[in-house]
């Protein structure tokens, strides 16, 4: 099937046509990770975590050992799995409700430890699998069912910064960069320097893609775009981010 | 049937409480007895009375704390107002008199644990009253009241480190449930790189615990002579 | 390194946590997850001075939510990992046990119960009953073991590794911070010079293989799209819980036969019913003692036909009724009346008030509060 010959040899092809919405994000960045898994050959000893948010619809979207956990939780979960064997390869993937919110005790923490895992959080800049709320993600004047007369941010602060809360924290030997689906070169570049860190052992991975929302947006296919390039653009800044490390080694 | 003897150690932090109280209790169960040492802990904060909770017996022991003691061992004054809620007419009460004068058994106030026949305003009235300096009051009449001077006898004829060996001393024989080789024999294990390194250390402990044997002894043959 | 246990029997005098750090490295655990609290810190702190001798691991975690979901996650790379916990600690662990019981995943979470609500005092109570047994979106799919003395916790926190991976639902050792931190006596003993046999832990992930190829990939969920899903899943869980409880659940009981009182408690305030009941005895009553040593699945039948013929029971628990709404549960259809209680949360309760209580009864009394 030519189709078959698109797809990356890891997905799981009984999952296919997979469960995100039309013009979702999440499809565009499974499918650079599982680019990345072939390349890496990293199949056999990868253990994917996927969140609860709209990342629990990928529980069975690799042929790769996979856990569904709960909301926040898959952070501490693939620590667990590494810590118990670290011969195993963990990525911990989720939205920015499950890292930046009810998570952050867990992204942190994993950070400060350098936790030799790799969180893949995707940031749409609001909670897509409840219908639409405003993350700590979601963009000043950004209308969503909770704020429904756009963020405020006398009222709720300015969206959050992960990988550069992350990389502020991170002892030497982690990697922290910032990717979005409006480039997917370079996403592939940074998924790919993400996990190969992890193979190596290094430190703690931790990978931001921006992503897209028509459906909670309620947007067009253009004006998703127009979103993600950039009203999204213009506050969460793309590359890789100095660690401390870095900083010292310099 | 089984015996069983209730123990509770109260003095101020620093006084060794909690040690001696698990010497006591380990040494008791390597002798075969049923032993179980509890600590009064809570939320760490300084300054409190320290309170330690020991049972040794022949039979199983029930629960870890109790509601009195048979023996009430008080090392401050205000280790004596800590421990009045364990002692009963049948506790034998130990305290450290180079501290403290001699806890005034006052008739009245020990009419005030009847509550039933007691009129609540007697009782405010009866509460609020201090006690006089350097007397503890007793709401409950001990048993039998002995006053011990640990604190001079380890200055004066030994060093004052050996307090606590003083009382263990005391404790051992008031409790007469546990042989004195048990005791030099969980001091032992315990001090073992100490007494390696100072043999007269060992001889000082031994001999602080005899003395507390024979201030006990010399205190209860007071009692008996008083009654 | 992975040294075996430096002894085949060793009669000892500790505390019941170091008793539960060793009952865990003679269980075969491999590694704790631990947030800490009070009373159950030291179980880690023998735990970590155990640990690189004997080449075993530890980490200390950023909340009990996090302790819980990395103990799951080493569960699932195919080790013996555990916890321990207490009081609000008790709470958050609630997400992942339900977690781990809708996934049917082994676990083995050692609870030292403190007073509650809130932060309430960190010294001793009974009130975790309920949690232990029932806390979490679900329908208590966990055995919860309650001890009263320290054999028992060092018996029954490797009866819980075996329980656990044997039928592969979560198990609490219902412990409370008495037995946390008094010291009495034990036999240590090497479960292998019993002739006991270990229940060995198996990975779930990361198993040998190509997933999709040499194996089919393992793939996970607790998430389900439709009602009808949700039910078909369900009930074979519920079905294998009742098979499983029928072979786990255990009671104690002394005496009960022609008994007049029932005295009905569990843990550590067991210690003072039998002591109790014999000294009535002693005085010519004749009172029996039933305590269900396993909370969940709670041991209704062994409890129904222990006070069948007793025309009064007693539940003693140092909680508001926890215990006694079990207990009550299981008795529906006896009358009210012959019910007494004493209830003290968050304090202990001796053997002199219960026999105290007993004779105020047979006088025409009430204890109820």
């Amino acid at each position: 099937m030519s189709d078959r010959l698109a797809m990356p040899k890891s997905w799981h092809v009984e999952s296919k046509p997979h469960k995100f919405c039309p013009g979702c994000g999440h499809g565009l960045i499974l499918k650079v990770l599982g680019e990345v898994i072939d390349e890496l050959d990293i199949q056999e000893k990868l253990v994917f975590g996927c969140d609860i948010g709209c990342s629990l619809l990928a529980w069975d979207f690799f042929d790769a050992d996979t856990v569904q956990t709960h909301h926040g939780r898959t952070t501490p979960v693939m620590v667990g799995i590494k810590r118990a064997n670290p011969e195993l390869l963990c990525i911990a993937y989720m939205g920015d409700g499950g890292g930046y919110a009810i998570g952050a005790q867990h992204l942190v923490n994993a950070a400060f430890r350098n936790e030799r895992i790799m969180v893949l959080l995707v940031n749409n800049t609001n909670y897509g699998m409840t219908g639409g709320q405003m993350a700590p993600t979601t963009l000043p004047g950004q209308k969503t069912e909770t704020s429904p007369f756009g963020r405020d941010p006398e009222e709720t602060g300015y969206p959050a910064q992960g990988p550069e809360m992350v990389a502020a924290v991170v002892p030497p030997g982690a990697y922290v960069a910032r990717a979005t689906c409006a480039n997917m070169k370079q996403m592939k570049r940074f998924m790919k320097k993400a996990v190969e860190n992890q193979v190596a052992g290094r430190g703690f991975s931790f990978l931001e893609v921006l992503s897209t929302c028509p459906t909670n947006w309620r947007t067009s296919a253009r004006q998703t775009w127009e979103f993600l390039e950039k009203e999204m653009a213009g506050y969460f800044k793309t590359g890789e981010f100095t660690t401390p490390g870095d900083r010292r080694e310099k | 049937m089984g015996t069983t003897v209730k123990i509770a150690i109260a003095g101020e932090g620093g006084q060794g409480v909690q040690a001696l109280a698990d010497i006591l209790a380990e040494a008791a169960n390597d002798e075969g007895k049923e032993a179980l040492y509890i600590p009064n802990f809570g939320i760490e904060q300084r300054g409190g009375v320290s309170l330690a909770f020991v049972q040794i017996a022949t039979e199983p022991i029930g629960s870890p704390k109790f509601r009195h003691g048979d023996i009430v061992i008080a090392l401050s004054e205000r280790a004596i107002s800590r421990t009045r809620q364990y002692i009963t007419e049948d506790t034998l009460l130990v305290y450290d008199s180079s501290l403290v004068a001699p806890p005034e058994v006052d008739d009245e106030a020990i009419g005030l644990q009847t509550y039933d026949s007691v009129a609540p305003e007697a009782m405010a009235g009866a509460v609020s009253e201090q006690p006089k300096p350097g007397k503890v009051r007793l709401t409950r009449r001990a048993g039998r009241v002995v006053g011990i001077p640990a604190t001079d006898t380890a200055r004066q004829e030994l060093h004052p480190r050996v307090f606590n060996m003083i009382v263990l001393g005391a404790a051992v024989r008031a409790a007469g449930m546990v042989k004195m080789e048990a005791i030099k024999k969980a001091l032992e294990s315990r001090f073992k790189s100490k007494f390696a390194g100072n043999p007269g250390l060992r001889e000082l402990n031994y001999r602080a615990l005899q003395r507390g044997v024979e201030l006990v002894e010399a205190a209860l043959a007071r009692e008996e002579v008083r009654h | 390194m992975q040294r075996t246990l430096p002894f085949s029997e060793n009669r000892v005098f500790v505390t019941g946590n170091e008793a539960v750090a060793w009952a865990a490295l003679a269980a075969g655990a491999d590694i704790m997850f631990g947030y800490p609290i009070t009373p159950q810190n030291e179980i880690m702190h023998y735990w970590t001075r155990l640990a690189p001798a004997y080449g075993k691991k530890f980490l200390q975690t950023e909340d009990e939510l996090s302790a819980g979901f990395t103990t799951i996650g080493g569960v699932l790379a195919g080790r013996k990992a555990f916890s321990a916990t207490a009081g609000p600690g008790t709470v958050l662990f609630q997400e992942p046990v339900t977690m781990a019981e809708m996934m049917r995943i082994p676990m083995v979470v050692i609870i030292q119960q403190r007073g509650g609500p809130s932060t309430a005092t960190v010294i001793y109570s009974q009130q975790e009953v309920n949690l232990a047994a029932f806390g979490g979106n679900g329908e208590g799919w966990r055995v919860v073991y309650s001890t009263a003395n320290h054999q028992e916790l060092y018996d029954y926190t490797i009866k819980a590794f075996n329980v656990a991976w044997t039928y592969r639902f979560p198990v609490f050792v219902l412990g409370d911070g008495y037995q946390a931190k008094m010291r009495e006596s034990l036999v240590m003993y090497d479960p292998a010079s019993r002739g006991m046999e270990l229940a060995p832990a198996e990975a779930v992930v990361g198993k040998p293989g190509r997933p999709g190829s040499s194996r089919p990939a393992v793939h996970l969920r607790n998430a389900f799209s439709v009602e009808e899903e949700l039910y078909e899943s369900i009930m074979p869980g519920e079905e294998e819980f009742r098979s499983m409880a029928r072979r786990v659940v255990e009671h104690d009981e002394e005496g009960t036969r022609g008994a007049e009182l029932v005295i009905i408690s569990h843990g550590v305030v067991s210690r003072a019913a039998v002591a109790a009941i014999k000294r009535l005895k002693e005085k010519g009553i004749k009172a029996g003692y039933f305590r269900p040593v396993t909370i969940r699945p709670f041991p209704e039948e062994a409890l129904q036909r222990a006070v069948a013929l007793c025309p009064r029971l007693l539940v003693v628990e140092s909680a508001l009724g926890q215990l006694a709404r079990l207990v009550k549960e299981a008795l529906f259809n006896r009358p009210v009346e012959s019910f007494d209680t004493i209830f003290r949360p968050g304090v202990g309760i001796t053997a002199e008030e219960l026999v105290e209580a007993v004779i105020k009864i047979r006088q025409g009394g009430t204890t109820c509060v």
